[in-house]
């Protein structure tokens, strides 16, 4: 039985150059603790090169030339733990959760697929990488050896079985995590390599240390034993930021949420799933100016929510960045928020990712994510409550329907085609015109309306249709199928409609009894 | 002069080279694949609907269009085609389609409030490969309005449906699209079928307007441009001829009444069959 273990060092700056890709090369500083007493708690090989340390004062850091000082942000370490976790369940199903910045994998059964150790080491360097971070892997056949072995060194490290101990000597014992103490003992000791510390007799050991220094021996030995803890599995896919400087505009709030959206996906794709739904969220700051400035330039004149939340639901599970950072950028176009943002939250609803075969004797239909940016594109367009896919609703009111989100059916034969004629269109004005009426013995023998005039040449009707008598808008109609013979034809209705008026025409008027009006609800076309 | 030219043809070919490949060569007549309107007539007179080809329907009010592109777009769904309808001046009745037979989840129906909204809907679409059908709706649009449409946006909208198996129709007053036009048909209509119940003497409707239905309407549909030839039927293949039309026919709708009790009952057996 082989384990792996995964070590990501100098995991504080890591988690944040993850979100900053730029500052991977430059000289990076971790700053934490209450203003103006914050003290650097991390740093980049850079950063100590140019001269920083541990525990100076954000005020000292800030002397040093080309330092980018960011502030530790413990919601970046928690995403890169859980993207730490997503790289290790993309290969083996059973994950060891030992530390933040270290996971241990249970590699049996691998070697049907990847054949040998190097390979899997190689292949998890190459999806961290994916992932953005730099990792250490090592191979043992023992537990601790591997988590010792990945701290100890850089790089891939493949440790055979029985090597432990000769591979772990040139390691220093800070690797085994001593306490302070017993550490200064072996200082004094001059003991400074496990090979050192594996030398000495254990028994003298034990009488002088105790159980640590027993303990400290059998790592040093890469004899140490305990079973492997499985981690829980998690299908939590968030990734937060918080931004040192409020964004205002789209351009640069769209790179951002770029970064993020690269970052969920790659995550999404470690774990073969894509997103059904992302839920975003930024806070807003709160400053008197943004009162009255909101991002799309228009005043707003009054505060509007600290917090923005917008939820964009995939017609299909996708995990194609871009694809999803389009479809983000129409929706706040369409509808911005009203102040500077500070922080984005972004997480996303996982689902198995879509098969994209379709039957071979359908006919084509458009591909979904193509079809969703064409509609999102539609809805800057004509409106939200403009686009969609009409559904009839269960009422006796006239004309009523509602707009659902389209999603067409793919994989099943439509066959609801009625037999015979076919049948008579209808055409709806929206809203109803008002019309003039000229009643003969109780009913219509003249109408005139948008500037036409006719004579009604044939009727049917009155069809009386009411309800919702219990609520705050009843309705009460008396419906008329009307053929009019139109005999006047003013300039108004020319420069209405600039086409001639037509010779006949065939028409659903309706009497509002409630409103005491007449109305023209449509014509048959 | 001669030599001129054919140096001047050179010339172009030569600078045209990777972007045309015979600039001077007529384009080589391609197959026409049609889809049943699901009228008839209409197949037996125009051939039916040209895939990849621009079809125009005009005629006044009440003319028969609307029940024209209702009978598409109920054939098109019915076949589990993606079909959109980019209605111009939001006049599309739901329930008269689905009466008609449309498959309403089949369908996009994109509601524009001006004729710039539409036109530009439709290039969006007509970019996204894959639809069935693609209604663009102007009949309510005043023929002035339309007639200001540049021709060139009807060509790039007749260049985008080529080369794929999309029935691009439009719906107008007047005929616009000159000769991007695969099909233009003109419909009017011939007369409208009342039916009553009463014996014929005492049939007035005047009198008894309760008595009386409106049973349907007559509608004539003209053949002004094809380039369809007409024995092509559905799922049949022909080559493209170009003919100035002429022929006319004529069809008959019937009046289906909406029944939301029907409605009622369907979602309820549906609802029956979920639950076993």
């Amino acid at each position: 039985m082989a384990f792996a273990s995964i070590y990501i060092p100098n995991f504080l700056v890591q988690s944040v150059v993850r979100a900053e890709p730029a500052l991977r090369e430059r000289a990076v500083v971790l700053v934490d603790g209450n203003p103006p007493l914050e003290k650097v708690v991390a740093m980049s090989e850079a950063a100590a090169r140019a001269g920083i340390q541990l525990s100076m004062t954000k005020s000292q850091a800030t002397q040093f030339s080309g330092i980018e000082i960011r502030n530790r942000s413990q919601m970046q370490e928690k995403t890169a733990h859980a993207a730490l976790l997503d790289l290790g369940r993309s290969v083996s199903p059973r994950v060891g959760d030992t530390a933040q910045d270290t996971i241990v994998l249970d590699l049996a059964g691998l070697a049907s697929i990847f054949h040998a150790d190097e390979n899997i080491a190689n292949e998890l360097v190459r999806r961290a990488a994916a992932l953005d971070l730099l990792v250490n892997v090592a191979i043992s056949s023992n537990l601790e050896a591997a988590i010792h072995a990945a701290r100890g060194f850089s790089g891939v490290t493949i440790i055979p079985p029985g090597e432990e101990a000769q591979r772990l000597g040139c390691m220093p014992i800070v690797v085994l995590s001593p306490s302070l103490e017993v550490r200064e003992t072996l200082e004094r000791w001059g003991v400074r390599s496990c090979a050192e510390l594996a030398a000495l007799p254990l028994l003298q050991l034990s009488e002088r240390l105790g159980q640590e220094g027993v303990r400290l021996h059998e790592l040093a030995r890469g004899a140490s034993q305990r079973s492997l803890e499985l981690a829980e599995p998690s299908i939590c896919f968030e990734e937060e930021m918080s931004i040192d400087y409020a964004v205002a505009e789209l351009e640069p709030l769209a790179f951002l949420l770029g970064r993020l959206l690269d970052q969920l996906c790659a995550r999404l794709t470690a774990r073969s799933l894509a997103a059904g739904a992302i839920r975003l969220r930024f806070d807003l700051e709160r400053s008197p100016e943004n009162i009255y400035r909101s991002l799309d330039g228009k005043p707003s004149g009054e505060p509007g929510p600290s917090i923005y939340e917008k939820i964009l639901t995939l017609p299909v599970p996708m995990r194609d960045s871009k694809m999803l950072l389009r479809l983000f950028r129409l929706q706040l176009q369409a509808n911005p928020p009203r102040a500077s943002i500070i922080k984005i939250y972004l997480a996303a609803d996982p689902a198995r990712q879509r098969v994209a075969q379709g039957g071979l004797f359908l006919p084509s239909s458009p591909d979904p994510e193509k079809l969703e940016l064409t509609i999102a594109r539609l809805t800057n367009l004509v409106g939200d409550s403009h686009i969609g896919s009409p559904e009839l609703v269960d009422t006796h009111r006239p004309g009523e329907f509602r707009m659902n989100r389209f999603a067409p059916s793919r994989n099943e034969s439509l066959k609801n085609r009625k037999s015979g004629k076919p049948a008579t269109g209808f055409r709806a004005f929206r809203p109803s015109l008002p019309l003039r009426v000229e009643l003969r013995e109780g009913h219509p023998a003249r109408i005139s309306f948008r500037g036409m005039r006719g004579e009604v040449v044939a009727a049917s009707g009155p069809w009386r249709t009411s309800g919702d008598w219990w609520q705050e808008d009843p309705w009460q109609h008396d419906e008329w199928d009307l053929e009019i013979h139109f005999r006047f034809s003013p300039a108004i209705h020319l420069e209405r409609t600039s086409a001639p008026c037509p010779q006949r025409g065939l028409y659903r008027i309706y009497y509002d009894a409630l409103r005491g009006n007449w109305f023209v609800r449509g014509i048959y076309d | 002069m001669a030599q001129n030219l054919a140096a001047l043809r050179a010339k172009i070919e030569c600078d045209l080279r990777g972007r045309a490949s015979a600039p001077f060569d007529y384009r080589e007549r391609k197959f026409v694949e049609t889809a049943s309107v699901g009228i008839p007539e209409i197949d037996f007179l125009a051939g039916g609907l040209p895939r990849g080809g621009f079809t125009e329907i005009c005629g006044p009010p009440c003319s028969g269009r609307t029940s024209f592109l209702l009978s598409a777009l109920a054939s098109r769904t019915a076949h589990a085609e993606v079909c959109v309808l980019i209605d111009g001046s939001d006049n599309f009745d739901p329930h008269s389609a689905q009466a008609a037979g449309v498959e309403l989840r089949q369908l996009l129906w994109v509601r524009c409030r001006n004729i710039d909204q539409a036109l530009r809907a439709t290039d969006l679409l007509l970019q996204g490969r894959g639809f069935g059908l693609i209604a663009l709706d102007l009949s309510d649009i005043p023929p002035k309005t339309v007639r200001h449409v540049p021709l060139n946006a009807w060509f790039r909208f007749r260049r985008s449906v080529e080369d794929t198996q999309t029935i691009f129709v439009v719906l107008d007053q007047e005929p616009n699209a000159k000769t991007c036009a695969s099909l233009v048909l003109r419909l009017g209509s011939e007369a409208v079928r009342w039916s009553t119940m009463m014996e014929a003497h005492t049939a007035d409707s005047f009198a008894y307007p309760s008595a009386w239905l409106l049973d349907g309407v007559d509608f004539r549909a003209e053949v002004l441009r094809s380039r369809i030839q007409q024995a092509a039927v559905e799922g049949h293949r022909g080559f493209a001829s170009a003919s100035i039309g002429g022929d006319t026919g004529i069809f008959g709708t019937k009046t289906i009444w909406d029944d939301p009790g029907n409605l009622l009952l369907e979602s309820q057996s549906k609802e029956l069959k979920k639950t076993g």
